[in-house]
């Protein structure tokens, strides 16, 4: 495999304390994702996916092993890693412009390359008309488009994203899976993205990690060997049907059902 | 060639319809000048009839008693002199509630110790904490903006504490990931979230500080309109005393509907 290492998950374990004793969430995980390349993670829940997104993102730390992240081990949250949450997370009270421009502003960028980065997200996104509108007035997938954006604009090496087209009812999913796929074409970035939806792993993936839970280990990585572009057409050729046999057997009998 | 026929006089109706119906400040008008008139005509029902005639002087009475107050030389400085403790007490109470309350809900330990006492103290009836106000701060317009202050501070605090520890987390951890700062948080996430919070505060203060007026002025104030009307009642003044009573209403509602036009300019961001 060619390509840099950019981001690498090296022995990471988390153990919660409860009053009930410890509980470990995920054991021992170890991936290694090159740049540029777009990873999905896909288990049953209480397969500590989303802990282990927190891990990599620096909202949580990891009881043991580290991440790193650009040959650096990271040591909480920073900018080179953008999340996208399944809850949207938009700031109510400030714009679509404002929301995507909040990163910057938080670097204090005012330069006229930043305001041009704001404007070229919320283009990509397709919501330039709506630029100055409050997030109330958006419907759940615009909502979902501006955070896609907000992370964009910030422009982080690693997209984290978790399980960010959850919320949104089938149709509106289909078309934001093949609006990401085109962003990604278009402007590479490393994505490591969490779903719980075994066509979505398959669609967006180059790899997808499966995990079991109780505790959460990587079960095994699947290559994704579907040409590109992608669009939801892709789901009924025979190359994506066996790929989601195979997945599927894997998520469901590491579930236990 | 029915239906085209028909249209013309749809659109021509619907037309009709929308100039027939004013407009919704027009609409908004009327009902408060007849709700305003139902008061007025329930007050002077409360004035003929037997059981409450004595406790009610008629609308009439009550006009010219503005008159009388205003004769004595008493009704503006009352006014101003309960203003000024209203104003003070309150925005004393609001400087030190806004910090204290976002502290308690940043800082678990504080929220432990400070929290039990003032739930404790908010139980307690202002009127019973003024004896000990006034043996240190004496009489006069210090004590009535202490009293003012302790109250409205308590009810603020409490509500603007919910409001911080409800923000949404999630808001919390996507300011981090993109890149921001505790003090960033703080001005960009905690500050705007808890806005709505604040303001409802603001207007929780607002009517406490009236409602603690009669207690604020019983630590032996020179002019109020708290302080007015408990020597009034001593005499059983009643047109007067209705006067100020009517007052006091009129500046709340004022205030209130001040608080609220500042609310809809800063919150229109919210879900309604």
């Amino acid at each position: 495999m060619a390509g840099q290492i950019k981001l690498a998950i090296d022995h990471v374990s988390k153990t919660y304390q409860s009053e009930r004793g410890e509980t470990t969430a995920i054991h021992d995980i170890n991936l290694k994702i090159t740049e540029n390349e777009f990873v999905t993670v896909i288990g049953p829940s209480g397969c500590g996916k989303s802990t282990l997104l927190n891990i990599i993102a620096g909202l949580e730390p990891a009881t043991d092993g580290k991440i790193i992240c650009d040959g650096q081990p990271v040591q909480g949250t920073g900018s080179e890693r953008g999340v996208v949450f399944q809850q949207y997370a938009l700031f109510p009270w400030l714009t679509v412009r404002q929301n995507v421009a909040f990163g910057l502003k938080m670097r204090k960028d005012k330069s006229a390359a930043a305001q041009e980065r704001v404007n070229h997200y919320i283009e990509i996104v397709g919501l330039s008309e709506f630029a100055d509108r409050y997030p109330k007035e958006l419907s759940g997938g615009m909502r979902q488009r501006v955070a896609i954006a907000r992370a964009y604009a910030a422009n982080p090496a690693v997209l984290l994203m978790d399980e960010p087209f959850g919320a949104l009812d089938a149709q509106t999913r289909g078309q934001l899976q093949e609006e990401l796929l085109q962003t990604w074409e278009k402007e590479q970035k490393t994505c490591f993205f969490i779903t719980h939806d075994v066509d979505e792993a398959i669609l967006l993936g180059q790899k997808i990690v499966i995990m079991n839970a109780h505790p959460g280990t990587v079960k095994e990585v699947v290559a994704v060997d579907l040409d590109y572009p992608r669009n939801q057409e892709t789901r009924l050729s025979e190359a994506f049907l066996a790929i989601k046999k195979h997945v599927w057997a894997q998520v469901y009998s590491s579930a236990g059902v | 060639m029915q239906s085209e026929l028909e249209l013309p006089t749809k659109v021509h109706k619907a037309k009709q319809t929308r100039k027939l119906k004013p407009h919704p400040r027009v609409r908004k008008l009327a009902w408060l000048t007849l709700s305003i008139t139902v008061a007025i005509g329930v007050w002077w029902l409360l004035s003929v009839l037997p059981g409450t005639k004595e406790s009610f002087p008629n609308p009439v009475a009550v006009a010219s008693a503005v008159g009388t107050m205003l004769g004595r030389g008493v009704l503006f400085s009352d006014i101003g002199s309960s203003l000024f403790s209203v104003i003070w007490g309150f925005v004393f109470g609001f400087i030190f509630a806004l910090p204290i309350a976002i502290l308690m809900a940043w800082y678990k330990p504080l929220e432990n110790i400070i929290g039990p006492w003032i739930q404790f103290i908010r139980s307690i009836p202002p009127l019973a904490y003024v004896p000990l106000v006034v043996v240190s701060a004496g009489i006069g317009a210090k004590a009535q903006i202490i009293v003012i202050c302790i109250a409205t501070f308590l009810v603020m605090t409490v509500t603007i504490y919910q409001g911080v520890v409800n923000i949404d987390p999630t808001l919390i951890k996507a300011a981090r990931v993109l890149g921001a700062r505790d003090r960033d948080i703080f001005v960009h996430v905690i500050v705007p979230a808890a806005t709505p919070y604040i303001i409802t505060a603001v207007r929780l203060g607002a009517t406490t500080a009236l409602t603690t007026l009669i207690a604020a002025e019983s630590t032996g104030a020179e002019a109020g309109l708290g302080m007015r009307i408990q020597s009034l009642s001593q005499t059983f003044d009643m047109a007067p005393m209705m006067l100020y009573i009517i007052i006091i209403g009129i500046i709340g509602i004022t205030l209130d509907k001040l608080i609220r036009m500042f609310e809809r300019k800063v919150t229109k961001w919210q879900d309604k």
